[in-house]
């Protein structure tokens, strides 16, 4: 025997580190609505075979765990198992000598605390409050309720302009959300057990680029009703849209000089062309919608004007205002919010910033637009500071990683504490002070902490502020609507409380958050206005979506879209991403596992043809 | 058409059809246990399933479609290994007690493992719990459970009442009533169509012939039977006889056999229910303002706890004429009573009813108008007589022709009809002519109502009445259409006439079962016959009614048909539709 060995994974090592993989894609994929009790108990005996088997609170606590887990589930167990359960994690907690049973532990106490609810209705009534009310995880988790294996399928088979029909019964928007959408349909994609999420995204661009002119569905007949929609973005637009088809005739004020909201003046064009967003706000509107542009709620005519003017009203107001840092200096000339630049570059006052060093403020999808335009507009150098890592930024890795490599600094961990101004008064540096990343708060983020280290300096000459936005509710406060900490208050349903025929959705209810659920907030207003209006008009489309057809389905990579170099790109503001081609849009929609026909979709919940 | 090859044999089959189907086609049986054409095309149960040329993996033949060129193998070793092994996988979690089962002997799982030769058992069972509550006249047994989801899709895509459901997820999920509730606490209208599509005996009614027994036995009490029109259709089914043997006759012997003490026949009060509610309908049409429209039937008690729960406020709607059931067991403990000068509590009434609702309908408290007991005591379906005859060893071959007793006992062609889809439409229609007109009309005049359509309409021209717009459905799905189509002014009726099961009693849920069959068009079929060869053919011309209203109730709609015939259907209560 040698004295060390160099050490070579064994081929039952192997294995089990591919299936750990396997079981780690698998568990992302999990479909919404599980059993939750079922679900602890299944981790709970994953834990439990990590046991070495050294300590009494995990070799035994954990197995005894496991089996009072299953009394629940077999409804033999009573409210006293419930405490037992309870006690025994709790000493399991305390007294384990490592993670392994410490964790497993919490794993169980935090479901207990979690949802208890469900333990209890296991124990009380043999039930589970679980089930699979949306079988289809990629429609499940579009907050539209997007047909997404219908459009895959109507691109498998060519049929763009009805992958787009079929796209609008629940989203007017497809071409936006082909380009920027945030892909939640991907999370849970049923592929991903086999070998990665289907690009939904991808597949849905490759449509919109290729349906050529799609007409709208014709109205219903007049209703004669009237409806107001404020705020001309995505969300009302998407309101205006579906009640212009239900018959009402609608009015959209909106107080910019032109619609689209955050999708014009949020996100950059090299994201989003905006020729394709024009055509598509132009095909929404051929609807019939009317539109007021430049009208202010509050200075050119006031809600209560409004709200007597027309049968119902829909807030979409989104969130424009931008949240300062409140730090010394922010007044400087040369410090400006995210929120001004790209609405100035919305409405085509691009700023030059040619040889200019620009800091930006921020670690969200804000920062990133606004880091990305700076490289655009000639800023000799950009830096993006932000108090956490790198990973614990809000934007998504693609856009950080699309900066970085359009020559974006990262300077991470660092807090802003001040802006250095020169004599006029002009920014001319940020100091940040170094932080250290400390203990994970409640929500699941590592909390930064001061670090025991000097300020360091950042020289700028301008400092762009990327730190959220808020929801202008001037204009509104005097009227006796309902807004809480600076968002209105509505309930699912988008109705205001106790205001008669006033509905609210999208950023101004939720706060700064995606196009798609803007969307889905004014798809769900329409709904509610038309039944509030006494109708019930029902959308739906008349495309045969392709019967699934068997495959093998073999593990296939996931093919992702591309981008410009970023050498290139970055010198103007065109399209970065490039779309997929015919083949590779051929073998992508392959990949789809038909999960509308597949699984449970088959017997119930895998079509949801009308709304 | 699409061209492919199953197991070599080259067949030819309409683009979109199944594997299944197009295999059944060429008479190669796939054995299948979850498969329920058009109704539940899920590939659950993969005992279907086949082997698909170019495929590694098995194909369940029920929800895939043949494309040309395919070459399919329906009992390969890769599709025998699998077969076997899934029917392993079911029995280990079936409570196989096959011995004292209800379905023992026509229950498509035991014939699955027979015809398989499952001897080994190769896997622990392992059984839910199940928690029985046999107090409804509905009962769900978990353990017998396949989860075909069979039940869920009748009661969803053909009853539209949603009752049933997938509970839960993971080793634990189960199907049972939707929302966590109690089949008590629900709209369920106990039509029992999940009963007969169920295919072994998760689900069953009631078993009351122990009560019926308890009766027979007992000699102060003197038992008297009904039998409702559909049952004549089907009660020798499992005999495997011709209806042209398995005459009414020949059922009224079986239950003198059991020991009934007196045979009637709820024909007898289908032809009253007809007098009463044909009345009542000439009554409301003549004085329309007076009443909303259209005027409903009301003797399908599936029907009303469908109506009550999903449509209350048209509940005023219904005629307010009882079910031939209730009628029945007001006069026997009434107008009978007198007559044979025997203490009304001392009648015990015994229904043979096609169905499981019944048993609801004579519990309800407002059905005890002739003495204050429950005018009908228990309720058996034709799958109960069937038993009770087994037991009783009684076989039907070798019975003779019997009379039914008097004066209950009587009844026309338009009572018979009651049985199937249209009957009492068309029954009333006659009669209703009459009574306007003072005429006959030819007794197949109306014969448009008629027929396996789900929802039929017709307009008839009555002279002095003008025309009279009619409807008929039956399955509760329909029902459902055909009002949301009045409420939205599609349509107009005067009379609607509504059958909850699918094809009306002769398809009803306490009928016998037969895997995979719809008998309710052949079993009416049945019935029509009776009526067509039937020397009276109008309710009208039923002597023993006449007689009835000339000794006792003296005219339709009179007081004492009022107290015994009629009924308040806002009198109880049933649980109404809570909206998520």
């Amino acid at each position: 025997m040698s004295r060390l060995d160099i050490m070579t994974p064994s081929r039952s090592q192997t294995v089990i580190e591919g299936l750990y993989r396997d079981v780690e894609r698998r568990i992302a994929s999990s479909p919404p609505g599980l059993c939750p009790v079922d679900l602890a108990l299944s981790s709970l005996r994953l834990c439990h075979a990590q046991t070495c088997g050294k300590c009494v609170p995990c070799r035994i606590g954990l197995g005894q765990l496991a089996a009072l887990l299953e009394q629940v589930l077999n409804g033999e167990a009573t409210m006293e198992t419930l405490a037992i359960i309870e006690r025994t994690a709790r000493v399991i907690y305390n007294s384990a000598d490592c993670a392994i049973g410490r964790d497993a532990a919490r794993l169980v106490s935090d479901g207990l605390a979690g949802f208890r609810d469900d333990y209890e209705e296991h124990i009380l009534h043999h039930r589970c409050l679980g089930g699979m009310q949306n079988p289809v995880p990629c429609v499940a988790l579009c907050p539209a309720g997007v047909d997404i294996p219908g459009y895959v399928a109507l691109v498998k088979n060519r049929r763009y302009a009805d992958a787009v029909r079929l796209i609008r019964k629940d989203n007017p928007f497809p071409s936006a959300c082909a380009y920027i959408c945030e892909h939640p349909c991907e999370a849970r994609c049923r592929r991903r057990m086999i070998d990665d999420a289907v690009n939904i995204r991808g597949l849905k661009r490759y449509a919109v680029d290729h349906s050529g002119d799609v007409p709208n569905p014709s109205n219903a007949l007049p209703t004669g009703k009237t409806v107001a929609v404020i705020g001309g973005g995505p969300g009302g637009l998407s309101a205006a849209y579906y009640l212009s088809l239900m018959g009402h005739r609608v009015t959209v004020f909106e107080q910019r000089s032109k619609l689209g909201g955050m999708l014009r003046y949020g996100i950059p064009s090299y994201r989003f062309p905006r020729e394709i967003l024009d055509k598509e706000i132009e095909s929404i509107l051929s609807t019939g919608i009317e539109v007021r542009t430049g009208i202010t709620i509050g200075s050119d005519i006031s809600f209560d004007e409004l709200k007597n003017k027309y049968d119902a009203l829909y807030i979409a107001i989104g969130a424009h205002t931008d949240k300062k840092t409140g730090i010394e200096g922010e007044n400087s000339e040369g410090v400006m919010s995210a929120v001004e630049m790209l609405r100035a570059i919305g409405d085509d006052n691009l700023p030059d910033f040619t040889g200019k060093e620009i800091v930006v403020i921020g670690g969200g999808n804000v920062a990133m637009d606004v880091c990305r335009s700076s490289v655009r507009l000639g800023a000799k150098k950009v830096s993006c500071v932000y108090r956490r890592r790198q990973a614990d930024m809000t934007a998504l890795p693609e856009e950080v990683e699309g900066a970085i490599a359009e020559g974006v600094e990262l300077v991470t961990l660092a807090a802003p504490v001040r802006i250095e101004a020169d004599e006029n008064g002009r920014a001319a540096a940020l100091w940040a002070q170094p932080q250290i990343i400390g203990n994970i708060d409640a929500a699941g983020r590592p909390r930064p902490e001061k670090a025991a280290r000097g300020e360091i300096r950042i020289p700028a000459d301008i400092i762009i502020v990327a730190i959220g936005q808020g929801i202008e509710t001037h204009g509104f406060e005097q009227s006796k609507i309902s807004i809480k900490r600076g968002t209105f208050i509505a309930e699912t349903s988008g109705q205001i409380g106790d205001m008669d025929g006033v509905f609210a959705g999208g950023d101004c209810v939720t706060g700064p958050a995606t196009v798609i659920r803007a969307i889905a907030a004014g798809k769900v207003a329409a709904a509610n206005i038309d039944e509030y209006l006494g109708f019930h008009h029902e959308i739906s489309v008349d495309v045969a979506i392709p019967d699934p057809q068997l495959t093998n389905n073999p593990p296939h990579g996931r093919i992702n879209t591309t981008e410009r170099q970023a050498c290139e790109r970055k010198n103007d503001f065109t399209c970065i991403e490039c779309g997929m081609t015919e083949e590779e849009a051929a073998a992508e929609s392959s990949r789809c596992l038909r999960c509308d026909h597949f699984g449970y979709g088959i017997f119930r919940g895998g079509r949801k043809s009308t709304w | 058409m699409v061209n492919l090859r199953i197991d070599n044999i080259p067949v030819s089959a309409p683009e979109g059809t199944t594997i299944l189907e197009a295999a059944r086609s060429v008479n190669i049986e796939i054995p299948s246990l979850c498969y329920l054409k058009d109704i539940n095309e899920i590939a659950a149960c993969r005992i279907c399933c086949v082997e698909v040329s170019g495929h590694d993996r098995l194909v369940p033949s029920c929800d895939n479609v043949v494309a040309e060129g395919m070459e399919v193998f329906t009992n390969s070793p890769k599709v025998r290994e699998a077969r076997r092994a899934n029917l392993r996988l079911l029995l280990s979690h079936h409570d196989v007690s096959c011995t004292n089962c209800t379905r023992s002997g026509n229950c498509t799982l035991q014939s699955l493992a027979n015809d398989f030769n499952m001897r080994g058992i190769h896997y622990p069972k392992q059984l839910h719990n199940d928690r029985i509550d046999i107090t409804a006249p509905l009962i769900r047994e978990n353990s017998k459970c396949v989860m075909c989801m069979r039940c869920i899709q009748i009661c969803d895509k053909v009853q539209s009442v949603n009752i049933w459901d997938l509970l839960g997820t993971g080793s634990w999920a189960m199907v049972d009533v939707s929302r966590n509730r109690r089949i008590q606490d629900t709209e369920c209208t106990y039509c029992g169509q999940c009963i007969t599509h169920c295919p072994t005996a998760a689900l069953r009614e009631r078993d009351d012939t122990g009560r019926v027994y308890d009766a027979i036995d007992d000699r102060d009490t003197v038992t008297v039977v009904q039998v409702a029109p559909a049952v004549r259709s089907a009660w020798a089914e499992r005999y495997g006889l011709d209806p042209e043997f398995a005459t009414p006759k020949r059922m009224a012997a079986a239950l003198r056999r059991i020991g009934f003490d007196y045979v009637f026949d709820t024909n007898f009060t289908a032809d009253l229910t007809i007098m009463e509610e044909g009345s009542e309908f000439i009554e409301r049409f003549t004085h329309r303002d007076q009443h909303s429209w259209p005027m409903f039937t009301s003797c399908c008690p599936g029907w009303v706890r469908f109506l009550k729960s999903q449509y209350p406020e048209l509940t005023d709607s219904l005629s307010t004429a009882k079910s031939p059931q209730q009628m029945f067991g007001a006069l026997a403990k009434s107008y009978f009573a007198e007559k044979i000068g025997v203490d009304p509590h001392k009648i015990f009434v015994v229904s043979v009813m096609p169905c499981v609702s019944k048993k609801s309908e004579c519990a309800l408290p407002t059905m005890n108008d002739a003495c204050g007991d429950p005018d009908v005591d228990v309720v058996i379906t034709t799958r109960e007589l069937n038993i009770m005859m087994r037991a009783n060893h009684i076989n039907p071959v070798f019975l003779p022709e019997e009379e039914f007793d008097s004066p209950l006992g009587t009844g026309t062609g338009a009572a018979v009809i009651f049985g199937a889809t249209g009957g009492v439409m068309d029954a009333a229609l006659r009669s209703a002519y009459y009574l306007i007109t003072g005429k006959n009309p030819d007794p197949d005049a109306f014969k448009s109502v008629r027929g396996m359509d789900g929802w039929k309409e017709s307009i008839f021209e009555i002279p002095g009445a003008g025309e009279v717009h009619v409807a008929v459905a039956s399955g509760l799905g329909n029902a459902r259409k055909l009002i949301q189509a009045i409420r939205r002014g599609e349509v107009r009726y005067d009379f609607v006439e509504i059958m909850a099961c699918p094809g009306g009693c002769a398809g009803g849920g306490g009928q016998p079962i037969v895997d995979g069959c719809e008998l309710a068009d052949e079993r009416g079929r049945v019935l029509w016959k009776l009526d067509v060869r039937d020397k009276l053919r109008f309710s009208h011309e039923n002597p023993d009614v006449l007689a009835l209203y000339k000794e006792y109730l003296t005219a339709p709609l009179g007081e004492k048909s009022h107290h015994l015939l009629h009924t308040d259907h806002h009198g109880w209560d049933m649980p109404t539709i809570v909206k998520n």
